[in-house]
């Protein structure tokens, strides 16, 4: 059409000299990129199966119900009639009660600064920043702090809300950073459309806002709790290796958990111990797996209503 | 007051009357509008702006704006991306009190009460004075939610919660399309329906004043010309202030357009600014203003 300005396309002129189509061309880098990506993923995906059936295999025989119905016992000869129940009721009511605490207070957290800070004020941007930095915080510096300030000054002592505490103070950055960027995936939109019609910021947030969030904030709840149901080190300053023969009943028991009772059946020398802990290593993936299975189940269920 | 025959009066509102002499009528987009004998609530002002200037942090957006919006009239706002067209709605009614840094200086006021008065509650001012945004944004809850959540959180009381939800879908001509299925998932809905339904559920807190940003740049034709029909009917109760980027709409809807550009000054800042003010058959037919004229007829924006 035009004969001076745009010159025409290269094979415009001349229809025979246009190259067909059909001509699948090899491109080695991509396939090389493709097959490094999937070895990455396969290596921690191996990982976690080896992970997994090691501890199967090795506690197979000590997979059934005397695992939860008996007590530990620290005598060799009595190894075959005991089990891990005071850890497991330990880990139950410490969880159970960091989860109590942390999660109402990381929440509120979240939504006091996603919903009513104004983050050009600094000291909200210096709260912002002391958030980040908590959430790397190795976890035996929070059990140093639970011992003297806690257990210590406070006179908690040695028990169950002790640790509880301890461990709510460590997840708590990642339920806040996880509930924000919840509430931050929520549009704008749904909140001017709310405000619009005359809700204030509160109902704004109760009715709109964390329902929208509650899948996102729910996964973050349970990967926080996950870490706490796994964690050992501060623990260990907090009493949870003295020997327990009982179920805690109270917020000032004496308690023991999972991860430290495993720790304590690995370091005895006898093989029965070992077939113990890695029986336990099962059950505590087992309760991993109910943890996540939960999350997935309250995701579902709040995101149906929509 | 109320004479519904009567035209509202050719009021002048032009700023910047300084340019000599007004150009002469050119051919424009031909206002096909409807409203010309449409019935109006008179020359009583709902809305009054009074040299608003409005910022974000130190930048000023909006410079010296002096307008009035009528009872019961659809008033256009026009203008190129970035004339401060939204902001300025956004002023009516206080949402921009949820944009941090953002301030408004000189007078607003809703029937002679100053909106940004220290004792004056954003929250009952948005329930008197609604808004419906650019893109359909229904809640994720059910159509009969999405229409009782206004009355349910300002605390209206209403006696029969049916009847308003459905006395609200009929205002936004929506009931007989979703009649049968109220309790399920707005989102379900096709993009007309939901900005019609968002209409319905601003119609439901019964504000005096909606105001609308752009309320059908996200909709195709069909959509948007029931949206347009709907607005029509609903200015014989309601006081409706648009922003729209389309000059036909403004032309076939809307009773006065404000002509809004945006201006550099010395320091090298834009600001938004108001041209022209007038009614909508004279600023399309005989714009005072060189800027509007050469916007509407397409050679600048």
């Amino acid at each position: 059409m035009s004969t001076t300005s745009t010159p025409p396309a290269p094979h415009a002129a001349n229809p025979r000299h246009r190259p067909s189509l059909s001509q699948r061309r090899s491109r080695p880098g991509e396939v090389l990129f493709k097959l490094a990506l999937q070895f990455c993923l396969l290596v921690a995906f191996a990982f976690l199966v080896a992970l997994i059936a090691f501890a199967v295999i090795k506690g197979w025989n000590r997979l059934d119900p005397r695992l939860w119905q008996e007590m530990p016992t620290g005598a060799a000869s009595r190894v075959a009639r005991a089990g891990v129940q005071s850890a497991i009721t330990g880990t139950l009511w410490v969880i159970g009660l960091t989860a109590a605490i942390c999660l109402p207070i990381g929440i509120a957290s979240a939504i006091y600064l996603e919903e009513y800070a104004d983050n050009t004020r600094w000291y909200n941007r210096l709260l912002e920043l002391n958030i980040q930095n908590l959430a790397g915080v190795p976890s035996i510096v929070f059990g140093i702090l639970g011992l003297g300030l806690i257990a210590r000054v406070i006179g908690l002592g040695f028990t169950v809300i002790t640790a509880a505490i301890v461990l709510s103070l460590l997840v708590l950055p990642v339920v806040i950073i996880a509930s924000r960027e919840a509430l931050r995936a929520v549009p704008r939109s749904i909140r001017q459309a709310s405000y619009a019609l005359g809700a204030t910021r509160w109902q704004t947030t109760w009715r709109q806002v964390l329902p929208a969030a509650v899948p996102g904030m729910s996964t973050g709840a349970i990967l926080a709790l996950s870490r706490a149901l796994g964690e050992a080190a501060p623990l260990i300053l907090l009493g949870a290796v003295t020997f327990i023969r009982f179920n805690p009943d109270s917020l000032l028991s004496s308690y023991t958990t999972l991860p430290i009772q495993i720790y304590n059946l690995i370091k005895e020398p006898q093989a029965e111990f070992q077939e113990l802990a890695a029986a336990a290593i099962v059950l505590l993936l087992v309760i991993l797996l109910v943890l996540n299975s939960a999350a997935i189940l309250i995701r579902n269920k709040f995101q149906k209503r929509w | 007051m109320s004479d519904p025959n009567r035209k509202a009066p050719d009021v002048t509102d032009t700023v910047n009357s300084t340019r000599p002499a007004p150009p002469p009528p050119v051919a424009l987009v031909n206002p096909a509008n409807r409203n010309e004998g449409a019935p109006r609530g008179g020359d009583e002002q709902v809305l009054r702006l009074e040299d608003v200037s409005i910022f974000y942090g130190d930048y000023q957006a909006v410079r010296g704006v002096d307008m009035t919006i009528g009872r019961h009239q659809i008033t256009a706002l026009i203008g190129p991306s970035g004339c401060g067209k939204s902001t300025v709605l956004r002023s009516l009614n206080r949402m921009n009190d949820l944009i941090p840094g953002a301030r408004v200086a000189g007078r607003v006021t809703f029937h002679g009460e100053d909106l940004y008065a220290r004792d004056v509650d954003p929250i009952e001012v948005r329930r008197r004075i609604g808004m419906v945004f650019q893109k359909p944004n229904p809640f994720p809850k059910s159509i009969y939610d999405n229409i009782a959540y206004g009355p349910r959180v300002t605390g209206m009381k209403v006696s029969n919660m049916d009847e308003l939800v459905e006395k609200a879908l009929r205002r936004a001509a929506l009931w007989d399309e979703v009649k049968d299925k109220l309790k399920q998932s707005a989102l379900a809905l096709s993009g007309g329906q939901q900005q019609r339904l968002c209409i319905a559920r601003t119609i439901a807190v019964s504000p005096e004043v909606i105001l609308m940003d752009e309320p059908c740049s996200a909709l195709d034709p069909i959509a948007t010309s029931k949206i347009e029909d709907l607005m029509f009917e609903l200015s014989r109760d309601y006081t409706i202030v648009i922003v729209t980027h389309n000059m036909q709409q403004a032309a076939r809807v809307s009773h006065r357009t404000a002509f809004f550009t945006a201006e550099v000054d010395e320091q090298g800042e834009r600001h938004g600014r108001l041209i022209e003010y007038d009614t909508t058959n004279k600023i399309f037919t005989n714009p005072a203003q060189k800027r509007t004229e050469e916007y509407i007829t397409g050679r600048f924006g």
